[in-house]
């Protein structure tokens, strides 16, 4: 995974709430066995008519907000299913941050093993920014992890919560496999007595 | 005297491998379930690094998402789809993992024949790369869904980097009544709470209504636990869970069984235990339930009527509702007896299962589906499929005008080829109403077995109290 340090990009608005894993990827495209190529079928139903033309009013068809890469949305972003293809849709699309007042939990999680950064801030900060990004295309805002800070183009700060360990794995790009398996050791003791395993033929 | 302690912190303290302040605890997986959709990618990265799976043996895989619905016999047409499910049966031979493939007769959706195998056990954490993972959580098991990276590390590890989740009671006063049913009970939750009301937490679901409900009902509220934002939600395990699983193929046998019983006894919340966060909701009151949106909390009651979205305070919940009304082609203020269902589909990890499909069976006897509506019946698993055709339930959806299907995810998501054409309005047993998930511009309104079903012959909602 690539560490996440800084990261400075345009904002796309989507001010819509729930939005789920289905409309982040539709499940038509779920049945590639790579990680890869899935930025193409971002928000597809949103951003293409069934024959693939593009819909000229959704924000991702739109100079700049088309090479955007900083996504702010509505509350409960990535609902539903678990597909760990959406965030692999929005960083092959170019999103490295997404903010929303908040996230389904399953997503959430998905974004930090794929290096995308979810940032949770208050609902009155979302609407700012989102009412800022849709006043001026191309409006940009650097997200500093380390500091914990989302500053924008006109000067403004606002500071989020991470969770320190998260915080620290994506700083450093860990892969998590390999921090778990330093305890292997601890694994086979507790595999000695493993009280609810039942194994299989 | 040990502090007293929820049913869900007893599950998480036995999981527990390795605990450091300032990480998130280490907690082993008693069960992972595969499936071909969100497991490839987890098999290449093991090959990638050179690494193995560590425990084959708590490893299970079947074919769901993709499958056909259809004749097995014939080939699958979609070549995408088929090097999927070649993917997985490659994958499960090369890392020894047993497989219920396409044509066992042990195939059929993942969270329907875990249970009826008795891989899903109380007491057990079970993992699966599908968000309705919750559903194993009717047996008293902490089951989640994850996505594809943690797939791979519970493949290469047996176990997980969690941080404790906070933990929910929702209890459930009174008892649902005649014609009012668990999917009700569910939906109805949401409508009131919303989608996101289990965000961070686990749900245990308790009260006199929750202990009265069977095997199959408990799974379909803890189902949709997901649609409320929990990642799990359980029910302690009791007479009707112990009932269910005496016999079941890879659920302890005989002397073994007995002793495992009074283990999960001690599977219980004690007095006094404290929870994070408690709702509590009324059986008592409950009206069969159907959504007019494109989210699972935007439901009303059949007696209800499409809500105005001018009506509504908050702008976030007026916005959602004028663009689900109009995704959904339906006018504020319509009684919902008065929509008009093109299509219906009974089946589904949440209500795919032999109770749901005997439910179905009573309204649909002896009558025949309205000439405008197409429906179809897809049994959650192949031993549903077969315990269904001896009842003669079959024979039953057939001479009404049903599709009767071999077993499969479907129409729930329609990746495979049953699909909703655009502006199809379908009454779906399933669990999602999201834009598009039923087939691009498709219109999905969740209810449960009976109401779907009786709407397959009204053509359009009715009130299925009145047919009890």
């Amino acid at each position: 995974m690539e560490p996440f340090h800084t990261h400075t990009g345009i904002l796309a608005p989507i001010p819509r709430a729930n939005i789920d894993t289905d409309a982040i990827i539709p499940k038509q495209f779920l049945k590639r066995i790579e990680r890869s190529g899935f930025g193409s079928f971002l928000f597809y139903d949103w951003r293409f008519q069934s024959d693939g033309t593009p819909i000229p009013d959704f924000v991702l068809n739109q100079a700049p907000y088309s090479s955007a890469s900083i996504l702010v949305a509505g509350p409960n972003f990535g609902c539903g299913s678990s597909r760990e293809h959406a965030p692999w849709a929005l960083l092959d699309y170019g999103f490295h941050v997404i903010i929303a007042s908040s996230f389904a939990d399953i997503f959430y999680n998905n974004c930090f093993k794929n290096g995308v950064l979810p940032i949770t801030l208050p609902e009155t900060d979302v609407e700012a920014l989102l009412a800022q990004a849709q006043a001026q295309p191309g409006f940009t805002a650097t997200v500093d992890l380390r500091e914990q800070t989302v500053t924008t183009a006109s000067g403004q700060s606002v500071h989020f919560a991470v969770d320190p360990y998260r915080k620290m794995c994506l700083l450093e790009g860990l892969d998590d496999i390999g921090l778990t398996l330093r305890h292997a050791a601890q694994i086979d003791e507790y595999e000695k007595t493993a009280p609810f395993a039942v194994a299989h033929a | 005297m040990a502090r007293p302690q929820t049913l869900i912190d007893k599950i998480w303290d036995a999981h527990v491998v390795r605990e450091q302040a300032g990480e998130p605890t280490l907690l082993y997986i008693d069960l992972h379930l595969v499936h071909e959709v969100t497991s490839p990618q987890a098999f290449e990265g093991l090959r990638t690094s050179g690494r193995k799976v560590r425990r084959p043996d708590l490893t299970y895989a079947t074919v769901d998402h993709n499958v056909p619905t259809t004749d097995r016999a014939l080939p699958i047409t979609d070549p995408i789809s088929k090097q999927q499910i070649d993917t997985l049966r490659a994958n499960c031979e090369a890392f020894g993992i047993p497989l219920a493939d396409i044509h066992s007769r042990d195939q059929g959706v993942v969270h329907v024949i875990g249970p009826e195998l008795g891989l899903t056990l109380p007491g057990k954490t079970i993992v699966c790369g599908d968000s309705h993972t919750s559903t194993h959580g009717a047996f008293g098991a902490l089951a989640f869904g994850i996505g594809t990276s943690e797939v791979e590390h519970v493949l290469a590890t047996e176990c997980l980097q969690q941080t404790r989740p906070k933990t929910m009671e929702v209890f459930v006063f009174g008892q649902l009544p005649s014609g009012v049913t668990a999917k009700d009970l569910i939906l109805g939750l949401i409508a009131k709470y919303g989608t996101a009301f289990g965000t961070g937490y686990v749900i245990e679901y308790r009260g006199p209504a929750i202990v009265a409900l069977s095997m199959e009902e408990r799974m379909t509220v803890c189902n949709m636990s997901i649609e409320a934002g929990a990642r799990a939600g359980l029910i302690a395990p009791d007479d009707t869970t112990f009932a269910y699983l005496q016999g079941r193929r890879h659920a302890p046998q005989g002397a073994d069984f007995e002793a495992a019983k009074q283990r999960w006894r001690q599977l219980c919340t004690d007095a006094d235990a404290a929870f994070d966060a408690r709702i509590e909701f009324d059986a008592q009151t409950l009206v069969p339930q159907v959504t007019w949106g494109t989210s699972p909390g935007m439901g009303a009651d059949v007696t209800g009527r499409v809500p105005d979205p001018a009506q509504m305070a908050d702008p976030v919940a007026r916005r959602s509702a004028e663009l689900a009304l109009a995704y959904m082609g339906l006018t504020a203020g319509t009684p919902m007896q008065e929509i008009r269902i093109d299509r219906v589909f009974i089946g589904s990890c949440t209500n795919g299962r032999i109770e749901d499909l005997r439910a179905a069976a009573k309204v649909v006897q002896g009558k025949t589906i309205a000439s405008h509506v197409k429906a179809m019946v897809v049994p959650g698993s192949h031993l549903v499929k077969e315990q269904a055709e001896r009842e003669g339930l079959h024979d039953i959806f057939v001479q009404a005008g049903f599709e009767w299907r071999e077993p499969g995810c479907s129409m729930c998501l329609a990746m495979n080829p049953d699909v909703l054409a655009p502006g199809e309005r379908c009454a779906s047993t399933s669990n999602r109403n999201f834009e598009g998930r039923q087939g691009r511009d498709g219109r999905t309104h969740l209810v449960s077995p009976a109401m779907a079903a009786a709407a397959a012959i009204a053509g359009h909602f009715v009130d299925t109290r009145q047919l009890a």
